[in-house]
């Protein structure tokens, strides 16, 4: 501090030029503080028991009676004249204060550390939701049933007849003793004909779930996968409405430019019966026609099967699979990349498919 | 089913530049997936041509061999080389070295010129060797890619040919004909011929058939032939086992005739190798018209031919010289010796022609499915005959494809058919089907004409009746999979073409969304994950052992587990009674992969079979099955309740800048449990446990407010661990989701909140070392009465200061009134509640 303070002259309270000169003095003094410290300094000498405008206040006691109202309005004037610039010169040193303090605390957002996990869904089955939660958005139901099932379910249900081809085609994993007639399903149908036998008329169902073949594991294949089969049972309906529902859904799927062809083929629950492909317009390499499942209209001994009147409703039938969508959808190239459990393929999906 | 081109076009109209794939694009669209290519020339390129040998100079080399060499003359005598190029000789005889001995001087050989290139992107070019500049090869049937021959270089006079020198020999082989290979649906049995595969093609192109059957002259009736008697006294569904046996004669076969070339080519190209001209001509005859047909060396036969079921232990030696043990459902061939051949299945060995039967007995015969798919089945023997006999071979077709292997035998074999023959037999009841006017319309959704019907139908080979309400169909006799109107339907639709079916969109009734089961599975893995757990999938086939370690029932006894018949891996032979296994493996080969820090987490069914698994018996198809027979069904289908387990190893975070992360230990698992609980708004109890799986002290058992057990989570057993290589104190936790669902609360009660102040009050309490804090808390809640409004556990100490085998629990009380500001009297009067009996209960006494 190198101002000199009037420590030796009590300026007279009613002196208003002396006042002035002690208060001005005061507002020099505390714009002239640099830091909050010195500003601390200067208000208890400006504004301290022994500070000349205290002093004079003091002074006030003693005056006659008709000077105090004149000398208490001048002290209480520059009193808040030295308030104000106190406070002010406060504001700005803290404002000040606080910035640099800020800046000083400046860190490198980009070295901070991953403290959570980032979890993460395996894409079989995110794929899965959302493909039942097209189905739902058109009014069907999802329906679900065991994996391992009774042959009875399985084929026989379904017109597989016990010699037929079609029946050893299904590479099935039987479970000891074979005369208990269980089976590892070989497809999600067995749910469509506990759907036919449990639900009222008329049916909207998607069944998604695992299904197991005896193939070993390699690039393409695997014992154990993953299928979605609808199944709609209705008075009334035709390849046309199988047709419709499938292209509904592939659009929803892989967009608008997204197409089905049909083209012949056999299967025991189905008559006539269909495979299925679709144009994938997202494909890598470009759009093409991809060969994605089966489908058909419901074999009327499946009907029977489940005590539905063949002639009176009809139904149709598509399986698709899911590992199959992932393939060709989101370009995973090898099948054993699905089913090793590596974190590093779902932590690369994420939530998202 | 392989389908030689140039055999294709003797019956149906394909274009003369048409290839393999042409074909099969047309296939595909009547339904014939396409499967492969097969096309010599794609392996093999000339040129290629016939050459006489001229002479040989036999050279004895050092290393003990002798190589031939040859001049050969590769042009007609005073023709014009016109062939240009390195290592082509102007005039027409080409000097090679040969290092097989089966041919001499004057033989007609196929010889690979410089240019060639053969199977194995093997060049032939001018080389010089053994002295000699040798410019081409003599070629083997190995080296052309037609055969497995070792025996050394192809004589074509051996193979009945004596071509003009200089003849492209790849023509003369048939090498530039191509098949197509299409998939078969099982029920298209008939198109395992070139009669059927034509018929298609046509229907497919819109081009004219015609039948190879009707190319044959069959007489009408047979009579005077060998004996032959259908004698089968166990038929399998009612159907005899055999309802046709044609057998003819032919005498005078010369054994050394070969199989000519045209004939070989086409068999090859069918995928079936040439073994000897009568057996070949069989061959031929079933790829032409779908029925297998068997020669017998009639000297070999004796007595009458008895078509019957094998009797118990009876035996043969079938074609591959095995002998095998029949079962008396198999229904077979025999004579006075016994059984000559599984029927529709394989010959015997006894009566098998061979390199010196001149007299041969054709038979054709026609038998039923099933009893041929079970015999194949049953001595693992697929064939070419038993793949056709088991999808129906057409009735009819028996006479004239006997009739067509006489004709060949007589043709090629030098043979002299008998006038008389053998056709026993009966007929099937022909079928017909009542196709309604308008149900294939509705059925597929295209509008049909009359004209469109009738047309597909009548172009399958069906005879369509008109009446009023629509048509009478009787199906081809070729055409077993025919039956209903269904099937007609997709006929019709199949014949019109797929791509005219237009698509609308039905609608379904509103429906209910994703049921609450649903809703809630969707919600627990969406949490697991959303808490940083990675979702993983694992297969369901364990060890014995792995299910015995993880799949503890309550009294810690292994589950009962189911067994696969034929699992993938004898070692992995059983489904699982819990994920944990299939999670430790994901875990290890992670590990392998360089990633210790784990969280890893996967849902799913566990296969828990009860006191009873499966039927004794199947109901039939077709109709729906009693209730007390639904019912055992159902109840048969052991229990599989959706599972979900965690394990946790290592770190819980990437170690970085500032941070260090934390091991996870077992609270980590019991605390995601506990989510697990959370998000689906159950209340999980955890108690001290013991499972096998896991570390003694530190697991918990997690169990319904009910008591019924639900689960375990904690740290996994060290023995464990270091037995599968897993970083010490690796945690898991397994919970059957199941139960989770099934004990949410349906509608959750809101609770009153009040906004009184809050009054707080700590207590710490002395108890024995094993007495579990949660006992202790939920006595505090008890003692507290109504005005505790939570209490928790902020501290667990023993040591000094506390005596041995004690320790002091630190609890916080808060306590606020519904209806009023709580003072400090109330408050304390509340703990003194509290405290008062947990020092009833477990003799706590306050610090």
């Amino acid at each position: 501090m190198t101002e000199t303070l009037p420590g030796d002259a009590i300026p007279n309270p009613t002196d208003e030029a002396a006042i002035n000169a002690a208060v001005d003095q005061a507002v020099t003094a505390i714009a002239g503080a640099a830091t909050l410290d010195e500003l601390k300094a200067v208000r208890l000498a400006h504004t301290g028991e022994k500070s000349p405008l205290s002093l004079a206040n003091r002074e006030i006691g003693r005056l006659p009676k008709d000077q105090k109202a004149l000398a208490g309005k001048l002290m209480g004037a520059s009193r808040g004249r030295v308030n104000k610039a106190l406070a002010d010169r406060t504001a700005v040193l803290e404002a000040e204060n606080d910035a640099r303090i800020l800046l000083e605390e400046t860190v490198d957002v980009t070295a901070a550390p991953r403290r959570r996990r980032a979890g993460a869904r395996h894409p079989l089955s995110t794929l899965q939701d959302r493909v039942s939660d097209i189905f739902v958005g058109m009014g069907w139901e999802i329906a679900e049933g065991p994996e391992v099932e009774s042959e009875w379910f399985n084929f026989d249900a379904l017109n597989f007849k016990p010699d037929h081809p079609a029946r050893e085609m299904q590479d099935t994993f039987f479970v000891e003793p074979p005369e208990a007639h269980l089976l590892m399903r070989t497809h999600t149908s067995p749910v469509q004909v506990r759907s036919m036998l449990e639900r009222d008329l008329p049916i909207y169902v998607l069944c998604p779930g695992k299904v197991f073949r005896t193939d070993e594991l390699d690039a393409t294949h695997t014992p154990v996968f993953h299928q979605f089969e609808g199944l709609a049972i209705d008075k009334g309906l035709s390849m046309a409405d199988l047709l419709g529902t499938l292209e509904h859904f592939t659009r929803q799927m892989f967009g608008d430019e997204a197409k089905v062809r049909l083209r012949p083929n056999y299967f025991p629950f189905t008559e006539p019966s269909a495979e299925l492909d679709i144009f994938h317009p997202g494909a890598k390499g470009g759009p093409r026609w991809i060969e994605w499942g089966g489908c058909g209209m419901v074999n009327p001994n499946v009907l029977r099967a489940a005590g539905i009147d063949p002639d009176v409703y009809s139904g149709f039938a598509f399986g698709m699979g899911i590992e199959r969508a992932l393939m060709f959808r989101n370009e995973v190239s090898d099948m054993r990349d699905m089913i090793e459990g590596d974190v590093r393929f779902s932590e690369h999906f994420g939530m998202e498919i | 089913m392989r389908i030689p081109l140039s055999w294709l076009r003797e019956f149906a109209e394909v274009p003369a530049g048409a290839t393999a794939e042409d074909v099969m694009e047309e296939l595909v669209k009547v339904g014939f997936e396409e499967e492969d290519v097969h096309r010599p020339t794609d392996t093999l390129q000339g040129p290629v041509v016939v050459g006489q040998v001229l002479s040989i100079v036999k050279e004895p080399q050092t290393n003990g061999k002798t190589i031939n060499w040859c001049q050969v003359r590769v042009v007609p005598e005073g023709a014009e080389q016109t062939l240009t190029g390195e290592g082509i000789d102007p005039s027409g005889v080409q000097g090679i070295i040969c290092g097989a001995h089966n041919f001499v001087e004057g033989d007609k050989v196929v010889v690979t010129l410089p240019g060639a290139v053969l199977p194995g992107d093997f060049r032939i070019s001018a080389r010089k060797t053994y002295g000699h500049l040798s410019a081409g090869m003599i070629a083997s049937v190995r080296e052309l890619g037609i055969g497995e021959d070792h025996d050394g270089i192809l004589v074509l006079s051996r193979i009945g040919l004596d071509p003009e020198i200089g003849t492209d020999a790849m023509e003369l082989l048939g090498l530039y004909d191509q098949a197509a290979e299409i998939n078969v649906t099982p029920d298209r049995g008939y198109a395992f011929s070139i009669r059927g595969a034509a018929r298609e093609y046509a229907h497919a192109t819109g081009t004219t058939f015609t039948d190879p059957a009707s190319k044959v002259q069959a007489p009408e009736v047979l009579s005077g032939g060998y004996g032959v008697k259908l004698n089968d006294d166990a038929p399998i569904y009612g159907k005899p086992g055999c309802d046709r046996f044609v057998a003819r004669t032919v005498r005078g076969v010369d054994p050394s005739r070969p199989t000519p070339p045209w004939m070989a080519s086409r068999l090859r190209l069918a995928g079936i190798r040439s073994i000897s001209l009568p057996v070949d001509i069989s061959n031929y005859v079933m790829l032409e018209l779908g029925q297998p047909t068997h020669c017998y060396d009639l000297d070999k036969l004796s007595g009458d031919i008895v078509v019957r079921r094998a009797a118990a232990g009876e035996k043969i030696a079938t074609l591959d010289d095995k002998e095998r043990t029949l079962d008396p459902e198999d229904l077979l061939i025999t004579d006075d010796s016994g059984a000559i051949g599984i029927a529709g299945v394989m010959g015997g060995a006894a009566t098998e022609v061979g390199d010196t039967t001149s007299n041969i007995l054709v038979e054709a015969a026609h038998f039923d499915e099933v009893s041929i798919s079970r015999s194949r089945r049953r001595h693992k023997l697929p064939s070419e005959a038993s793949k056709r006999f088991e999808r129906g071979v057409d009735w009819h077709v028996a006479g004239i494809a006997a009739q067509r292997v006489v004709d060949l035998l007589v043709e090629l074999a030098g043979g002299t058919a008998d006038e008389a023959g053998t056709d026993v037999g009966t007929a099937p009841e022909t079928v017909t089907i009542e196709l309604p006017a308008g149900f294939a319309a509705a059925r597929i959704g295209i509008d049909f004409s009359e004209e469109q019907i009738v047309t597909a139908l009548e172009d399958l080979g069906a005879a369509v009746e008109k009446h009023d309400g629509g048509w009478t169909v009787t199906a081809p006799s070729w055409r077993h999979d025919l039956e209903t109107k269904e099937d007609l339907s997709e006929e019709i639709a199949r014949l019109v073409g797929y791509d005219k079916i237009p698509a609308t969109l039905p609608v379904a009734p509103p429906g209910r969304g994703l049921t609450r089961l649903q809703q809630q599975r969707r919600r627990l893995i969406q949490a697991l994950a959303d808490a940083g757990l990675t979702e993983v999938l694992s297969y369901p086939f364990v060890s014995k052992a792995a299910n015995d370690t993880f799949g503890v029932a309550e009294q810690g006894a292994a589950r009962p587990a189911l067994k696969l018949a034929n699992p993938i891996s004898e070692e992995q032979g059983f489904l699982r009674t819990s994920v944990l296994p299939g999670l430790i493996e994901v875990a290890k080969r992670n590990h392998s992969r360089g990633f210790r820090d784990l969280a890893i987490f996967e849902s799913g069914q566990v296969f828990l079979p009860g006191d009873t698994a499966g039927t004794e018996s199947i109901p039939p198809l077709g109709a729906k099955p009693a209730d007390e027979v639904l019912d055992a069904l159902y109840d048969g289908v052991p229990d599989q309740p959706f599972h979900v387990a965690a394990v946790l190893t290592g770190h819980d975070s990437p170690a970085a800048a500032a941070h260090a992360p934390r091991l996870w230990d077992w609270a980590d698992a019991l605390d995601i449990a506990r989510l697990a609980g959370d998000v689906l708004g159950v209340d999980l109890v955890a108690s001290q446990g013991s499972h096998q799986a896991f570390h003694p002290g530190r697991a918990a058992r997690l169990s319904l407010r009910t008591g019924e057990t639900v689960g375990y989570a904690g740290e996994l057993h060290p023995k464990l661990l270091a037995a599968t290589d897993m970083p010490a104190r690796s945690v898991a936790l397994e919970i059957n989701a199941d139960a989770l669902f099934e004990a949410a609360p349906d509608v959750i009660v809101a609770r009153h909140i009040s906004t009184f102040p809050l009054a707080t009050q700590d207590v710490a309490l002395v108890v024995p070392a094993d007495v579990p804090a949660d006992d202790v808390l939920d006595v505090l809640r008890e003692g507290a009465g109504e005005l505790l409004e939570d209490v928790a556990l902020f501290d667990v100490y023993a040591g000094k200061g506390i005596e041995d085998g004690k320790k002091s629990l630190a609890f916080g009380l808060r306590f606020r009134a519904a209806d009023r500001t709580l003072t400090a009297d109330e408050a304390s009067a509340a703990r003194e509640g509290a405290v008062a009996l947990a020092a009833e209960r477990f003799g706590a006494v306050q610090r």
